[in-house]
């Protein structure tokens, strides 16, 4: 368990860090699908296999695809100088920096509460029950988002002509 | 009858209408339309006056025009209705049957012109704002009729709009008035503030009752202004010279007989106003006294035929001035009747020579006497009675102003005015001698004037003879009554001679004409040398002691002056303050501008940043 | 043992790199990438808090779900305008993007 959370989060970590600081924009998002997959293996480190699979589907299998897809249909100049960095860069770096301080601090201040006993055995069930009786409105409405977001990419992708 | 005298200025009003609307194209009928409703308003005025002959008791009848209440109270009640006693009587008379001439007249002397038709609706409406003012029955009416016979004056000074003068002459005439009127106004208000109403019948009932002779010596100043302005009294005598750039029958109407005599009208109809203060009194006697020998002394040396008679009128008005002033309302009005006659005449015939010479400096005239007869002589007789002699209408009455200054003795006015006596005999004779008599001048070929031109003249002649003889003794023991014993404040008088101040005046008279024959026309003394001898008088008289141009130099210096202390304020004081606020504002958005540079990842950036900085603060 | 604040620390550190990334990438497309590291640094909290604090709910499963359908739709939206962009103005880089300003 130990050692699969360290190596998740190594490969998490340094597929992140390779994902922005590499200047071959492929390069970026092929990167980035492997840290995803990483994600989907801390999540189910954590019991929500779900999620896990959820996160697959719809990361790797949507998500990051498609990004890949706008990678080549905005292709502009060479490949290899398409994910340059901005004039930002310095001072980019240091707000993540002095973030990830703050936080780091934060958390390593913190005194959690200790959790309390129990594991639900099956999160799917719980989960549809959850989303098919008491958040069913709330459920429907990220349909409709869904759908919306589909509409208005159409209508805003679409050929003008 | 009394009850038709509403028609009388509006049958004039109906012709400036009819002319506007209808006849404007059609000249000949729009002169027509005019004269005969002037004639209508003629007739009603004469049968008016006898009826008031007959039973001289005052009627009124009035309409509440506008009623203001506050707190179901009366606060202000104007009304518009008509007052008829004798004095209006006798000023309805004057001003339609002068008007009605008029208008004859201007048939003749006009023809041709561009603005016929405009120029007879303009006279139609003057005639109905000068009788509006006369049948007035309270100050309020009277102040709008005021102003519009104010009106019709600038529109008909500047009839000739194209020529430069006589604009410049109609808004000199206007805004000379707008300094007098402002006070005018003023004084009415002040009245209805004291006494609570506009009305002169109720004013007459209460002013003699009020006791602060302070606040009816300011009121009686105030009110006075508005008479000064329209009758030219010294010092807003200034616009009425230049007036007589307007057409000249306009000047014999407007600027002769009947609206400069407004003035001496408003006095007498409000005159227990005036009459209620000694010192307003005094001040009014001396004011008209002053301008009656200044206007005399300029009209000595001016060349132009109708500034002479401009100055003349001038001196006359003052003469009436000082009657009503020294406390004789009879002989202020008498002599304004009469005037009206012989100073209308003598425009007419000015007018008349003007059309036949197409000049007026009388230096270019001269030898008329054979080619204008009619003219010439009327112009003669007018000019006698004028100059009061024996028995022409200006002998009675201004025999009868003479005695009433010296009955209330008034020494210095007495003296004043019979050297004013001179001095109009004088400069009538001199005009005479030069631009009637003698040799030809200039290059012009003189002819009589048309009927419709010579018909009022001869009218005119007649009634300056006549005129004169309803306030004599012997008219009197005629008929039982006379002008004193129908027209009069509080008492009436009966006419008496006096010899000895009526010789005194006439030998005045006579002297003015004869030593105008010995220079003008003997040429026994070179006028030329006179002028030489006396440069410095000379130069100051034909300049008109300089009046015109001290005025525009306060105006010039004084008025541009605060214009630029105002500019400076609106334009450095208030626009700088509301400019720099709008600067401010403009200058403070440029440099926030900046800070929206449209680049996401900055805005980001700054968010970051914000948030890091707020957890700082969180777990500090 | 692997605690609560081990997956804070690693979630905290996704985060900051997703932020490096939204600040300092010209081409819009990266940007997007650095947001959804921002967005699963966000799901992965979630779910180490539902876990270790609330085992017997899935409250917090829920929310990751919400998330990632919200991203989904924000990335379809995002690169549809990105798509437009490029296709009308020739633009990737999110820093000539700047045709709103004053």
């Amino acid at each position: 368990m130990i050692s699969l959370f360290y190596l998740f989060s190594a490969i998490l970590l340094v597929f992140a860090l390779g994902t922005v600081i590499s200047t071959n924009l492929i390069h970026s998002a092929l990167l980035m699908m492997g840290s995803f997959f990483a994600v989907a293996g801390l999540y189910l480190l954590l019991q929500a296999d779900y999620l896990a699979m959820v996160q697959i589907l719809v990361y790797v299998g949507a998500i990051a695809i498609l990004l890949v897809f706008g990678v080549m249909l905005t292709r502009k100049g060479s490949i290899e100088e398409s994910n340059l960095p901005n004039r930002y860069k310095g001072i980019g770096l240091l707000t993540a920096l002095g973030l990830f301080g703050l936080l780091a601090r934060s958390i390593y201040y913190t005194r959690f509460p200790a959790p309390p006993i129990g594991h639900p055995t099956q999160s799917i069930l719980a989960i549809a029950q959850a989303f098919l009786l008491q958040y069913f409105v709330a459920f429907e409405a990220l349909g409709i988002l869904l759908l919306i977001a589909i509409l208005g990419a159409i209508l805003i992708g679409r050929d003008s002509k | 009858m009394d009850q038709f005298a509403w028609l009388i200025p509006t049958l004039p009003l109906a012709a400036f209408l009819i002319i506007v609307a209808l006849t404007y194209r059609f000249k000949l009928l729009s002169a027509i339309v005019a004269t005969s409703f002037s004639l209508g308003s003629l007739i009603l005025a004469i049968s008016i006056l006898i009826q008031k002959i007959q039973n001289p008791k005052t009627t009124e009848t009035f309409i509440n025009w506008l009623t203001i209440t506050a707190n179901q109270q009366t606060v202000l009640t104007l009304q518009m209705g008509y007052l008829i006693d004798p004095l209006a009587a006798v000023m309805c008379l004057i001003v339609t049957l002068i008007a009605t001439l008029v208008l004859l007249y201007s048939i003749g002397y006009m023809k041709g012109d561009e603005g016929f038709s405009r120029y007879f609706a303009y006279i139609s409406l003057f005639t109905f704002s000068m009788l509006g003012l006369v049948i007035s029955n309270n100050y309020f009416q009277t102040f709008v009729f005021w102003e519009l016979v104010g009106l019709c004056s600038y529109l008909l000074i500047g009839f000739w709009f194209f020529k430069p003068e006589a604009a410049d002459a109609s808004k000199k005439a206007f805004i000379t008035n707008r300094w007098a009127d402002f006070g005018f106004l003023v004084g009415i208000i002040g009245l209805f503030t004291v006494f609570g109403s506009f009305n002169f019948t109720e004013l007459s009932a209460v002013i003699g009752l009020h006791q602060n002779t302070l606040v009816l010596l300011i009121l009686g100043l105030l009110v006075f202004l508005g008479p000064m302005g329209k009758s030219a009294m010294f010092p807003f005598h200034v616009w009425l010279p230049d007036a007589m750039e307007g057409p000249t029958p306009i000047s014999a109407l407007i600027h002769a007989a009947t609206m400069v005599a407004a003035g001496i009208y408003l006095v007498a109809r409000g005159y227990i106003l005036f009459a209620s203060v000694d010192s307003v009194m005094i001040v009014i006697a001396y004011i008209g006294g002053f301008t009656a020998l200044f206007a005399a002394t300029i009209a000595l040396v001016q060349r132009d035929i109708k500034r002479i008679l401009a100055f003349s009128t001038l001196s006359q008005l003052g003469y009436m001035m000082m009657a009503l002033g020294v406390g004789s309302m009879t002989s202020g009005m008498f002599h304004l009747t009469t005037h009206a006659f012989f100073k209308a005449l003598l425009f007419l015939g000015a007018g008349s020579i003007i059309h036949a010479v197409h000049d007026q400096d009388i230096f270019n005239m001269g030898g008329l006497v054979k080619k204008m007869p009619i003219t010439v002589w009327t112009f003669v007789i007018g000019s006698l009675a004028l100059s009061g002699i024996f028995p022409l209408a200006g002998f009675w009455s201004k025999d009868e102003i003479l005695t009433v200054t010296l009955q209330h003795h008034f020494t210095g006015l007495f003296i004043l005015g019979t050297l004013v006596a001179f001095l109009t005999a004088f400069y009538m004779f001199r005009l005479i001698f030069i631009a009637l008599f003698g040799d030809k001048r200039s290059n012009h070929h003189a002819h009589e004037s048309s009927w419709t031109m010579t018909l009022p003249l001869l009218i005119l002649a007649i009634l300056s003879i006549v005129a004169g003889l309803v306030n004599t003794p012997w008219f009197y023991q005629w008929t039982g009554m006379s002008f004193s014993t129908f027209l009069f404040f509080k008492e009436p008088e009966i006419p008496v001679i006096h010899w000895s101040i009526a010789g005194l005046s006439s030998l005045a008279a006579l002297g003015g004409i004869f030593v105008a024959w010995i220079i003008y026309a003997k040429q026994h003394i070179s006028a030329d040398k006179l002028a030489e001898r006396f440069k410095g008088a000379h130069t100051l008289l034909l300049n008109k002691y300089y009046i015109d141009e001290l005025y525009g130099w306060v105006f010039n210096k004084g008025m541009i002056g605060l214009g630029k202390v105002f500019n400076f304020i609106d334009h450095t004081l208030i626009d700088g303050f509301f400019d720099g606020t709008a600067t401010l504002i403009r200058s403070t958005g440029i440099q926030l501008r900046l800070f929206q540079t449209g680049r996401l990842q900055q805005y980001a950036l700054v968010l970051f940043v914000a948030i890091a900085a707020m957890t700082i603060w969180g777990v500090r | 043992m692997i605690g609560l604040s081990h997956y804070l620390f690693v979630a905290a550190a996704l985060f900051c790199i997703g932020v490096y990334g939204v600040l300092t990438k010209k081409n819009a497309i990266a940007v997007v990438m650095g947001i959804e590291f921002m967005l699963n640094a966000v799901n992965i909290n979630l779910i180490a808090f539902n876990h270790f604090m609330a085992p017997n709910h899935v409250i917090g499963q829920l929310f990751a779900i919400f998330i990632i359908g919200v991203a989904a739709a924000e990335v379809s939206l995002g690169l549809a305008i990105i798509l437009s962009l490029y296709r009308q103005r020739h633009l990737v880089a999110i820093d000539e993007m700047d045709i709103l300003k004053w």
